[in-house]
């Protein structure tokens, strides 16, 4: 792991995971032709933070090198394995981690890559045939360990989770990484409603608030303000936060009272760290290239990312 | 045959004793799905979800990955319509070991379309990883949390409630995709499911009566079906077949047993009663089970029909049900 510039402390590891999250997604969006780049953009910090200083995490010894997908689950299939391998040994202590949106799964095993917890040569086998590191991920993708590529399921699951491990006395806490656009769901109400209802103190969500879904700006699509004062009067702790600023990300889970369920309502921006993708607004839900002059514009955001790592490492 | 009230509700406090993994799962419906005695006897063990059923099953999906088997009851039709894409990725994508029991199957209910569920059978048999149950009277309501929970995985169980008859003997109990042969005979074979084994029952002696040999099968499983015994009554029914369901005649009972014969590669006629591509209405379950031809007298119109002649069987000499009649113009079942 590469810290930033002089910083020695976890906000330099921090903001070095954030910036290897939007280097490896912005690299693989290019190889591919496509992808879900914009999503690195907003939550590369909330991931970063969530790994590197929210989240008790057991470590997985060395990183791990994800394997061919072995079919899924049912009576007969022996041979299953979870994506929560990634996230260490399930032991009562620790805590565990839900992604929601699983498009956001290529900025997830960024993430992971960059923490130690899968190997680089993992992302070659991103969106293969006969992978089971998906583009969409599934339960048996890296970090993943349920099905959530459904908006709205994850946060009940997880309540499901938190319920049961609040029954069995366990210490740990069960974190989920939300988006905004699930915000729109009736399930993702219900769900905080059975949280608050249920003292299922827990359970925290990061909300990557990058406020923009499929069809545009969500407030063209259909708004979902005030959210904060909404997820309050459905019983949450409410923190809204810049969502770019590390430390304050950070403050949200340590300063939180433990009373409610706590939402950190992260504002972001979905062309953080790459300003030539702000043209496209606002469609920004899958970047592909549609001429030469968009590809090279991408390109040279590539190249600054690595001239900027090789300065630093050098 | 006797004529028993509440026998889940009183059951499942008993079978649950000594069982701290089975959680019940409600949503608002604790009264009217009989786990009101279970909430009194062990309140921790109760979750009260609200009228919030997408987030109750996906709820429940994460309990069983903790270890808990959560036993989630409502109506059916709340299940299924409702929660089919939580059920889906929750629950059934994963094997998880979650109970869902559904109850007012079919026309049971006098609650109108909203309340009836006439396709569920349909819509969670095509769910993979998904084990489908009915329950047909008060035995296999008793036996039936036995054969759910030793299913790896999920299982959709189709529940009655309130005064239900027993139609078996309370030492059979339900085996997963054991079909119950009631009565054997060569000229044609009825496979019925549900309330309606009852009606088959009512039919069967005017039949013999008659000359007509009728086997009589019992199906409680609807997946998996892989029973040898419902190849082999097809096999012996040498007018044809009928298949009697308190579903539509699509997706269920009729679908179920065709695909079966097409495997075999037997052809015969295979004449189906049950609710034919519509949606019912309010009503008592007298009314709507003459209405969509899933009672007695249309199982009689239906052998009459394989069998090509009229057999003159009179309702006086269709023996009773179980239980009473609904009392004219004023459903029994309240919600």
């Amino acid at each position: 792991m590469r810290t930033v510039g002089n910083e020695a402390s976890w906000i330099g590891i921090a903001k070095c995971v954030a910036r290897g999250i939007r280097y490896r997604v912005l690299f693989h969006t290019l190889e591919a032709g496509g992808g879900y780049l914009s999503q690195a953009c907003s939550s590369a910090e909330i991931l970063a933070v969530m790994y590197t200083k929210v989240m008790r995490l057991p470590a997985p010894g060395s990183p791990l090198l994800p394997g061919a997908f072995r079919g899924v689950p049912g009576p007969n299939n022996r041979d299953y394995t979870t994506g929560a391998l990634y996230n260490g040994p399930r032991d009562a202590e620790h805590d565990r981690f839900i992604l929601s949106p699983a498009h956001y799964a290529l900025a997830l095993y960024a993430a992971l890559i960059e923490t130690g917890r899968m190997h680089e040569a993992g992302l070659r086998d991103f969106n293969k045939d006969g992978s089971s590191v998906e583009m969409i991920g599934a339960e048996h993708s890296p970090g993943m360990e349920v099905m959530t590529g459904s908006l709205g399921q994850g946060i009940s699951q997880a309540a499901g989770i938190a319920l049961a491990r609040k029954k069995k006395g366990e210490s740990g806490k069960v974190w989920v990484f939300m988006s905004d656009g699930e915000f729109q769901i009736g399930q993702t109400w219900e769900a905080v409603e059975f949280a608050a209802y249920h003292g299922l103190t827990n359970i925290g969500m990061y909300v990557d608030v990058n406020s923009y879904q499929c069809d545009g700006k969500i407030d063209s699509v259909m708004g979902i303000d005030p959210l904060d004062r909404r997820l309050e009067a459905f019983g949450a702790e409410v923190v809204s936060c810049p969502g770019h600023d590390v430390v304050r990300l950070a403050a949200a889970a340590s300063e939180w009272k433990g009373e409610r369920p706590l939402v950190v309502l992260a504002q972001t921006v979905p062309w953080q760290g790459i300003e030539v993708l702000r043209q496209r607004e606002p469609k920004f839900h899958y970047i592909r290239f549609h001429t030469d002059e968009e590809r090279q514009s991408l390109a040279d955001a590539l190249q600054s990312y690595e001239t900027e790592i090789e300065r630093e490492s050098g | 045959m006797e004529r028993c009230s509440r026998v889940h509700a009183r059951h499942l406090v008993e079978w649950a004793k000594d069982k701290p993994e089975v959680l019940v799962l409600s949503a608002d419906l604790t009264s009217s799905t009989e786990v009101d005695l279970f909430r009194d006897a062990y309140p921790d063990r109760f979750i009260s979800a609200g009228i919030a059923e997408q987030n109750m099953v996906s709820v429940a999906g994460g309990l069983a990955r903790e270890g808990y088997i959560p036993f989630v009851h409502t109506f059916a039709v709340f299940l299924y319509r409702r929660a089919c894409d939580q059920i889906a990725m929750s629950v059934a994508y994963p094997n998880l070991p979650v109970k869902l029991f559904g109850f007012l199957p079919g026309i049971t209910t006098p609650g109108g379309a909203t309340h009836q569920a006439i396709e569920d059978i349909a819509v969670m048999r095509l769910l993979p990883n998904m084990t489908v149950f009915e329950c047909g009277d008060a035995t296999e309501v008793e036996s039936v949390l036995d054969a759910a929970i030793a299913v790896n995985g999920p299982v959709y169980v189709r529940m009655i409630r309130g005064d239900i008859p027993r139609l078996f003997d309370a030492d059979k109990p339900f085996v997963c995709d054991k079909p119950r042969v009631l009565r054997k005979g060569a000229d044609v074979a009825v496979f019925s499911s549900g309330i309606c084994t009852e009606e088959v029952m009512r039919v069967i002696p005017a039949l013999e009566k008659r000359g007509v040999a009728a086997a009589h099968i019992h199906m409680s499983t609807f997946k998996p079906c892989k029973s040898p015994i419902v190849t082999e009554a097809i096999a012996g029914a040498s007018y044809g077949v009928v298949t009697v369901e308190n579903h539509l005649t699509n997706g269920g009972l009729a679908t179920l047993v065709a695909e079966r014969m097409v495997e075999c590669g037997t052809v015969k006629r295979l004449l189906a009663c049950g609710i034919r591509d519509t949606f019912s209405h309010g009503g008592g379950r007298a009314y709507l089970m003459k209405e969509h031809g899933l009672d007695a007298s249309a199982v009689i119109r239906a052998v009459e029909t394989l069998v090509g002649r009229p057999l003159d069987i009179p309702e006086s000499e269709i023996s009773a049900g179980v239980l009473p009649d609904t009392p004219k113009g004023s459903p029994s079942e309240a919600l």
